[in-house]
This record gives C-alpha cells, structure tokens and sequence, in this order.
C-alpha cells in the first residue's frame, strides 16, 4: 500500500509537468493522430480497492511493473471500485476517450461492457481477465488459478485434524468451480475422509462479509479455511480463531503470520509488459491466453512456519508434476458428489468442459447454487 | 462549547436558499485542505470533480443516466417520509421490478414488438410495488416496524436474483457463467440522445417530478399525507386513514423503486446480472434528505449525487487519486449540505452571549418551561 502510494505522488508530479507542456504541445499536435514519441496510455479498470491485498492489489502490482518496465515510454491510470453493471461502461468509455491506447478490465463482470465499448472504439485495444467474448480489438487472459488449488488442496488434506476444509466461495461462476473442485480432488487423494464445507458471499470483495463466513465455517468444525475473495479478512479470523488458512491472489504473511500455511500468488507482470510491448511494436492481436504454474502465472509464497516437512515435499511433487505435464489436477477417476464416475481412470478433462464447469466433484458438500 | 443551538420560530429564509451555498463554501475549503494535505493541486482536483465531468454532451448524458435511477426513487421516498412511512428497502423493490421486467423481456425473446417494452415497464412497477406490498402488509397488519421489514426484504431480493441469474433465467449459451442474454432491440429502452446512452428513464425522471410536486402541494391526498407525518394524531382526527397512507406511499416508492430498477436492466446494463445496481435504492433515500423531501429539491440533489460519483471517477482518471480519497470528498459534501440545514431551524448562538428571545419564544418558555431549558442546553 505504502509503495503504490509513494509511487503514485511521482506520478502525479510528472503529469502536473505535462499538463502543462502538454497545453502547448497538444495544440500543435491536436490532428496528429499518435506522435512516435508520445507516450503509450495504458488503463486499468479495478473491481476492488487497489488496497485489497488480493487479487486488485495483484494487477495494480502488474500495472507497476509496466511503468517500471517502459518509463517514459508509458502512462498509466487506474480507476478503482468499479461496479460491475452500468458503472463499467461508463468508466470505459470515458478512458476510451480520454485517449487510452490499451486497457485492461480485471474482473468477468465486465465482459459485456468491454466488449460494447470495444466495438464504439475500434482502434482501442482491450484486455478482458476471465472472459470469454473476444473480438478483433478484445482479447482475453486469465491465469490456471486450478493448478495452485491443487497444490493447496494436497497440503489442506494432510494438514487437516477436523477432516473439514472451510471455503469462502464467491459467485458459482465455472472459475470458482473449477478451483473448489480441483481443490477437492486433490485433498481426497491424500485423504480419502476430508470434505469441504462451502459458502457463497457473492460478492469478490468484502471483508465483513468474508470474516463472517469464515468464523461460521470455523464454527462449524472447518480447522483450514481456504477463499475464493479478494481479501485478507479469512485468513484473520483463522489467525484469531488458530486455525489455518491459505492466502488468495497475493501473499498475505503479514496478516496471519501463523495461520498462513502457503498462498498462491497472481503474477500478471510479464504478460501485462509482453501485451504493451506488442501495442508498441504494432504486433497486437485478439488471443486467449490460459496460462499456469509452468508459465508463472500462478506462483507460490513461502511456506508457513507451521507446514512440516512431509506435507511440504507432498506439495512440491504436485506442483513439479503439474509443471512438467506428468500430473493434471482433472485427471481421472473423478466421481461426482452422487459417487458416480464422470472421469475415468487415466482420462483428462478437456479445456473446454473445465470452462464450462458446472458440478461438484466427490468431497465437497451442499449443492452448487442454480 | 463554544456556541449554542437555539430553536428559530420559523425556518429561516435566507438560510433555506443561503445554506447549499455554505455547504458548498464548506466543501470547497474541507477540499482545499484535503488535496492541499495530498500535494494535489486543488483548483485541479475541483476542475476533475465538478467541471470535466459535465463539459461535453456525452459527459451531461451520463450524468443524466446516473441521476434517472436515484431521482425517480427519492421523489417517491420522499412522499412517504414527509407521511412518515420508512421505507428503506427501495433497493429490494428495485431489484425485485428488474427481475420481472427482464422476466417479461426473456419471456417475448426475440419477439420484435411494441408492446413488449411498455409490458417489461409495467412488469418492473408490479414487481417492485409486490415486494413493497409486503412490508406494508405486515405493518397495516401485524404493526411490523417498515425500517426493519423493507430493508431485510432487500437482501432477500439480492439473493432472488442470484437465483435467477444461475437459474431459471441464465443465457443458455453463456457456458454456465450468472447473467441472462442480452435484450432483444424491442426490450431495450430508447435513446433520446443519440449516441449516448441516455434513456427514457431520464424524461420519465423528470415528469415524475413534476407529478409528486402537484401530488404534494395542490391535492388532498398530499396535504393528507402530510398531515398524517407531520402530526398523526391531528391526522386522525381529521378523519385521514394511517393505513391508507402507509400502503400508498409503500406502493408508490416499490412502483418508482421497480420502475428504475427495470429502466437500468432494459436500458444501461440491457440484461440482468447478479447485481444490477450499485446502490441506488440506499443511496436515493440521502437524495431524498439532501433535497429537504421536496420534488425540485430532489431533482437536484440527484443530479449533484450523480455528478459527485461522476466527478470521483474522473478525477481517478485525471489526477490518480485512490477511491478512497474521492470518497472521502463525496462524504464531505453530503456532510456539509446536510448539516447546513440546521441553520434554517435553529440560529448559533455564540458563547456568552444571551438568547434571542422574541415574544412567542417567552410565551412558548413560559408555558413549557422545561422544553426552552431543553433546547438550550441541546448542544
């Protein structure tokens, strides 16, 4: 927080510079389309305060990265707490028009949004996280978050007293599916008897929400708590209460220097440098990228102090396996909550049925929400 | 204390029309010394918030587009505050008259009709004025506190429509993620601007308006209404039904609450997600306070709401200042606005100095005496 805020002023203090060089220059170069020595305009559209120590805070660090990586050579803004809804286009249009030459919408509730203004601005090159709608000037990107719940899953299964796992889950989208059940799959590997207890806050960030949801799963035997949210506030209640808990989208030590047993951890920054470099070099085009922990995409803090060596070693193996493609989190047998078998042995699922998830695996209780 | 709050005879009126201006006077200095702490150039900073917001055409549209919604449920919750019936669940009946519009919108899916919009319309109000029928209901019926039973009704409605959204009416091709489809043509509203994005919901913003300003100040039904919340007893006495006016202004706030709440799906969003308003059915109920519960006074403090969040994003844009601190400067501004209007009933007194007395205020001290000693030490 304290960083970005440091580095913020500077900003401030550089465009003060140029608005007033600008005044002049932009007369001149008004009808000139893009000057080769203007800086490249890169906006941001947050759904939760860059301050949520999670996923935000994550893509704020990957828009820090790109003024780092291309100096004067960029310019970036950011617009926080932006609902998803009516608000969304609203913000778009208006950095669209504001002369943005890339921007990035960080959250799936933006998906129609970005698209309706994409096809207002054609020049306009956009960037939706975890969607599915691209166009010639949309492309879309989001990380393997299933590959680090897998790694995570292993390590809750073996760490578990209670054999109940306690997960905060945030709207039934096949994202957070996907991460519920990978999760569970790989927890039952290592231990047939744990399960895992869900609630949907439907929301991605809200902390009060989040603390009451984990002190009601802890209530209700949960001794890990693992989120699908956006903020530190499980991981303190499971440091008050002394239970464990996993941070989500960013290493969240600080708040739950005990409780934390290990957090998966969003790297944007190389994708968001090579998506602006692209912009520059004119080599920009609409994809889908779906990348993992091979990529680092999907990274890993430290372990906590609390994880012994066995359960550390169980990990590393799932992830090694995972990144050298001899182990896949949706690797059959999968059995669905009826026991029935929907994967068999030596099967993988495909792409496609993973983006499209839409039931519980063995392991986790309660129906999905329809 | 330094001063003392001393109770007018009459509102004052210089500070009915002077006290915005205070407000505003207020906000400008608390802002220099805000943006000044921050090392942002203040002249700036208000350019970002209160001008560059509204300088071109399209930024006015959506200015218009925002203030529809938080206009046409305050003017409606004013009514019932000024009858004083709470309802505070016009964010419930909001989303409760999106669902059944868009029900109505998904129903005729690619049925090109007339009058399939004017049915989302009706559809919107029915389901906002049902959800506000309970609350009425178990108030007329059982003496449920509103406050209570109208604001819990809106989390229930929340979670209907993420029923609805995952359920019943999910886009079939949308691979399981919650929102319906996209409206057909016939089911959106139209534009009366084109190019921009604002709606029908604006003009309809503006008649009704006008209509609760005639409702208020030229009908018996608004004279009763502010009869019964002004002074029930005498209400009653003059033979107005208690009843009558809670289950009108409870309808007539979910019927404005569900309207709104159809025009944002039919119209900006053009398909229902699983939250479809960031607020508005909370935020119109500071609207309403911030506009004295009058019609004219609502219209602009929805507009000056409207522009504040505008002005936020823009000077996130323009100045990168965090959320939080455009927040902090919407909160000053409503602060100040609010608390001006003290000055209209009551006059500051500053230590030391003797109470204005005029003759009613001695007679009215004589006659109650404990209430004169009351306001005086209500500081």
């Amino acid at each position: 927080m304290f960083r970005s805020n440091s580095d913020r002023s500077i900003g401030v203090g550089r465009r003060i510079k140029k608005v007033a060089l600008g005044l002049a220059a932009s007369l001149v170069l008004a009808t000139v389309a893009h000057a080769a020595d203007d800086p490249l305009k890169v906006g941001f559209v947050y759904v939760g305060p860059i301050g949520d120590h999670g996923w935000t805070y994550r893509h704020d660090v990957g828009r820090l990265a790109i003024e780092k990586e291309f100096g004067d050579k960029v310019e970036t803004t950011f617009v926080e707490s932006v609902a998803e809804g009516a608000d969304a286009e609203r913000v778009l249009r208006k950095l669209a028009m504001d002369g943005h030459d890339l921007i990035f919408t960080t959250s799936f509730g933006y998906m129609n949004a970005t698209n309706k203004v994409a096809k207002a601005f054609p020049k306009i090159k956009f960037e939706h996280a975890t969607g599915y709608k691209r166009a010639a000037n949309v492309s879309t990107y989001s990380a393997r978050f299933y590959e680090g719940r897998a790694v995570i899953g292993t390590m809750a299964g073996m760490m578990t007293k209670s054999n109940v796992i306690g997960y905060i889950a945030s709207f039934p989208i096949p994202e957070v599916v996907r991460g519920i059940n990978a999760f569970a799959i790989a927890m039952r590997k290592v231990n047939p008897d744990a399960e895992i207890k869900v609630i949907w806050v439907n929301t991605w960030y809200d902390p009060g929400k989040e603390a009451d949801a984990a002190k009601t799963l802890i209530d209700q035997g949960a001794d890990i708590i693992t989120q699908h949210t956006d903020s530190p506030a499980a991981l303190q209640v499971a440091e008050e209460r002394g239970v464990y808990g996993f941070g989500q989208a960013s290493d969240m030590m600080a708040f739950a220097p005990k409780a934390q047993l290990q957090s998966i951890v969003d790297d944007w920054d190389p994708y968001y440098i090579e998506r602006v470099k692209a912009v520059m070099d004119g080599t920009w085009e609409s994809q889908d990228t779906w990348k993992g922990i091979k990529s680092g995409m999907v990274g890993f803090s430290e372990y906590g102090q609390s994880v012994p060596d066995d359960v550390k070693a169980a990990a590393e193996v799932v992830r090694e396996g995972i990144v050298d493609g001899s182990l896949h989190p949706f690797q059959g047998p999968i059995n669905n909550q009826q026991g029935e078998e929907v994967v068999a042995e030596g099967e993988v699922l495909g792409d496609d049925v993973l983006l499209g998830m839409n039931y519980y695996v063995e392991g986790v209780q309660g129906s999905l929400p329809k | 204390m330094l001063f003392s709050l001393q109770r007018r005879q009459q509102p004052s009126t210089f500070w009915v029309f002077f006290a915005p201006v205070a407000a505003l006077i207020m906000t400008l200095l608390a802002g220099l010394v805000l943006f000044g702490l921050l090392g942002i150039p203040a002249a700036e900073a208000f350019y970002a918030f209160f001008i560059e917001p509204v300088s071109s055409l399209y930024g006015l549209s959506e200015l218009g587009v925002k203030a529809a919604p938080l206009i046409i449920i305050a003017t409606a919750l004013s009514v019932g505050f000024r009858a004083g019936v709470w309802n505070i669940g016009a964010e419930g009946q909001l989303i409760a008259g999106a669902i059944a519009g868009a029900a109505v919108a998904l129903w005729f899916y690619e049925v090109d009709a007339y009058f399939v919009l004017p049915l989302m319309i009706l559809a919107g109000m029915a389901g906002g004025m049902l959800w506000a029928a309970i609350p009425a209901l178990l108030k007329t019926r059982f003496n449920a506190n509103e406050i209570l039973t109208s604001l819990m009704l809106s989390y229930v409605a929340a979670l209907l429509l993420s029923y609805m959204v995952h359920g019943p009416m999910r886009d079939p091709d949308g691979f399981n993620f919650p929102e319906s489809r996209l409206f057909h043509e016939a089911a959106t509203m139209p534009v009366i601007l084109p190019g921009t994005r604002l709606h029908m919901g604006f003009l309809v913003a503006l008649l009704l308006v006008l209509c609760i300003w005639l409702l208020l100040s030229r009908t018996m039904l608004g004279f009763s209404l502010k009869v019964t919340g002004a002074a029930p007893r005498a209400g009653r006495f003059a033979g107005f039904s208690q009843n009558g006016a809670i289950w009108f202004s409870l309808l007539l706030g979910g019927g404005a609450a569900g309207a709104a709440g159809l025009f944002e799906v039919a119209g900006p969003i053009g398909q229902l997600l699983p939250s479809v308003s960031p607020g508005y059915g909370f935020t119109a109920i500071i609207v309403a306070f911030v506009g004295r519960l009058h019609p004219v006074g609502v219209l602009f403090a929805g507009l000056l709401l409207a522009l504040s969040y505008l002005g936020g994003e823009s000077a996130q844009i323009s100045l990168n200042l965090p959320v939080a601190v455009t927040g902090v400067f919407q909160g000053l501004l409503l602060f100040f606005l609010l608390a001006a209007d003290v000055l209209i009933l009551y006059r500051v007194i500053p230590r030391g100095r003797r109470p204005v007395i005029d003759e009613r205020t001695r007679e009215a001290s004589r006659n109650q005496p404990s209430q004169a000693h009351r306001s005086e030490g209500n500081t």
